[in-house]
């Protein structure tokens, strides 16, 4: 048990490692900084201050190490693009991107396991079927394209609700947030739906199997000889036993929501940091680009292990 | 029904290759089966009308001498008020045909599609054959690697890879080599899939007597692997290169539409679609919408197909 817990998260520090290198080495080597910082003119000299200044004279083994203990005290360069600390832009930035997370997160919890307990209950009505084919459907359309489809139907045509931004928001000092005005609730509310459709639908197949699965046991069987009712089977029997794969997927699919929240921002151009990492694409802003891959490799790596030591939490059987 | 009694009576002779093909399988379940039909029809159909793009396009987007910019704007199938010139599909902004610069849209994203997952193939058919045959460390390395590279959305790996690759190109050659760079992106994030599927098919062939045999005989190992191996590995990667297909034709669709993909002179549907979103709030929807139905049908139609192959060629589920 121990032993297991320990190798993961060895495994997990290795992962981070390596991709710290690969951003240490974009960092490194992809454009010369000296070349970006100092323009066209400059003597030798200068360049040999300048590296001197970086460290870019040191041992290739022990850059990367001060690079790693920069970037674990916050010092993640300088954007070249708008000349800012990117650890500030990132901050700046990091709010949008979590709340529009959570609600699509939320969205997608949701709904798929309210459409997810339907579907397998009226397994074979018109209804079931209907979202069953719809769900379908919707896997196989691109995201953005669904994005700009809800633009032109709720944007466009009937002009209900806002196609880009994130509307007012309050500044909370170290966090800005949307949730507490209406123009900021009503702007959530199409990237929310845009992000969250595909887990959605995923997590509504995957209660619908489970129930299909568990309501073919004999527990529940019993449960209804015993004259409960309909609702006190469905829901305080059989719903309990489809959770635990929901919770572990919806675990996993958190990090696809924060990195899929680039094309969702990007088609609503909600100012997050996703959008930031697009533009850092565009413009070739290497500090940016490698600062964002670290910080979404932590999130990664970081929920991946809180997953599966969770695996072990709740379910005996593997403990040993 | 004929042709099945016709080749009873041919039995004993040889038969032509078509022939055999026609009654394999694979080709009796896609005639059973209308999905694959139709799906394998409007593939058909808009790989030929991307080959043949150049001699179908009524106009040649890219020739800026045979535009006309007063033809801006032209509703679909209506005349132009001030040329009146008509478009079966309607203008863009610049007068161009925005039948004509689908099909070659089309073209580019066919040939990224392609590229791109050939690229993938490659590499996983190979890692994969390695990692399986030979095994130890080599095999070790190779899978912790893919381990790593599924922990992220191949998606994100694309842009990532897209993003060092564009950084490392001068400037100046960086709109010229974007659709390299894309091919490079989009097959580097893919190749996963295959790498660990030959390599467990590897593993199964490798316990067989027939690689005893070739290895007593004195074959080399890249022969074993190539002439021995990979031929009785090849239906499960076929299954996953059509659905890769599908899923790299959405991948470039997506960067080329965020701005990360195929530049404006060579626009691909990703491309035409980020174009005709500018123009969705000044009621100009045929710009938007005639390119995004195209790549709607074939990334569709490629997934049932790739749909209808895995349940084909896997007895299991028959």
């Amino acid at each position: 048990m121990l032993n297991y817990i320990l190798r993961r998260v060895l495994q997990s520090v290795l992962v981070l490692l390596v991709v710290g290198l690969v951003a240490f080495a974009m960092f490194r080597f992809v454009g010369d900084p000296v070349e970006t910082m100092l323009g066209q003119e400059r003597t030798v000299g200068d360049i040999e201050r300048l590296r001197e200044q970086l460290g870019l004279n040191k041992p290739f083994f022990i850059q990367y190490w001060e690079f790693l203990v920069r970037a674990v005290q916050g010092d993640l360069g300088i954007s070249y693009r708008q000349g800012r600390p990117v650890a500030e832009i990132i901050a700046e930035r990091l709010p949008a991107t979590l709340e529009l997370a959570f609600v699509s997160g939320l969205f997608a919890l949701g709904l798929g396991i309210i459409l997810g307990i339907f579907t397998a209950i009226r397994r074979d009505g018109f209804a079931a079927n209907a979202i069953m084919t719809l769900s379908l459907i919707g896997v196989s359309l691109p995201t953005f394209l669904i994005g700009i489809l809800l633009i032109y139907v709720f944007s466009v045509e009937l002009s209900l609700l806002p196609s880009f931004g994130r509307g007012d928001v309050v500044d909370l000092g170290w966090w800005t947030t949307g949730f507490l005005t209406p123009s900021g609730l009503v702007a959530l509310i199409l990237p929310a739906i845009t992000l969250g459709l595909y887990q959605m639908t995923l997590i509504m197949r995957l209660v619908r199997s489970e129930m299909l699965e568990v309501l073919r046991q004999d527990y529940i069987r019993f449960a209804r000889a015993r004259g409960l009712s309909q609702k006190a089977v469905n829901f305080r029997h059989a719903l309990k036993n489809t959770l635990v794969p929901v919770i572990t997927v919806t675990g996993l699919q958190l990090g696809s929501i924060i990195a899929f929240a680039i094309i969702t921002e990007t088609v609503f151009q909600w100012p997050g940091v996703g959008l930031l990492f697009i533009n850092a694409i565009q413009f070739v802003d290497i500090p940016v680009m490698a600062a964002y891959l670290m910080l979404i490799s932590v999130m990664f790596v970081g929920i991946n292990l809180a997953v599966d030591l969770l695996y072990v939490a709740i379910d005996p059987r593997l403990r040993n | 029904m004929t042709d099945l009694s016709d080749n009873t009576v041919q039995a004993g002779r040889a038969r032509s290759r078509l022939a055999m093909a026609w009654d394999s399988d694979l080709a009796y379940s896609f005639r059973r089966s209308p999905v694959a039909m139709i799906s394998g029809l409007v593939t058909a159909l808009l790989i030929l009308s991307a080959v043949f793009a150049p001699l179908i396009a009524p106009h040649d987007p890219f020739n800026p001498g045979t535009l006309n910019l007063m033809n801006g704007f032209t509703p679909p199938s209506e005349a132009n008020m001030f040329t009146g010139d008509s478009f079966w599909l309607g203008t863009d902004d610049q007068g161009r045909d925005v039948f004509s610069t689908i099909l070659f849209g089309l073209r580019i994203s066919l040939f990224v599609g392609f590229a791109a997952v050939a690229l993938a193939m490659v590499i996983g058919i190979t890692l994969g054959l390695v990692a399986g045959y030979i095994g130890g460390l080599t095999e070790t390395v190779i899978m912790r690697v893919a381990d790593v590279q599924l922990t992220f959305p191949s998606i994100l790996v694309a842009m990532l890879i897209f993003g060092i690759a564009k950084g490392i190109t001068p400037p100046e050659y960086r709109d010229q080599m974007a659709i390299w760079v894309l091919i490079l992106a989009i097959g580097l994030s893919d190749w996963v899939q295959f790498a660990r599927v030959v390599r467990g098919a590897t593993l199964v062939e490798k316990s067989k007597e027939y690689v005893a045999a070739a290895r007593l005989i004195g074959r080399s190992p890249v022969a074993i692997m190539l002439r021995h191996i990979l031929p009785n590995v090849l239906s499960p990667v076929l299954v996953i290169a059509t659905i890769s297909l599908a899923l790299a034709i959405i991948a470039e669709a997506t960067l080329s539409f965020l701005g990360v993909g195929a530049p404006p002179t060579e626009p691909s549907l990703g491309t035409l679609i980020r174009i005709g979103q500018g123009f969705l709030f000044s009621g100009e929807w045929w710009i938007l919408f005639f390119p995004a139905m195209t790549l709607l049908a074939l990334a569709l139609s490629v997934n049932l197909l790739g749909d209808w192959l895995r349940d084909a060629l896997n007895p299991r589920l028959r």
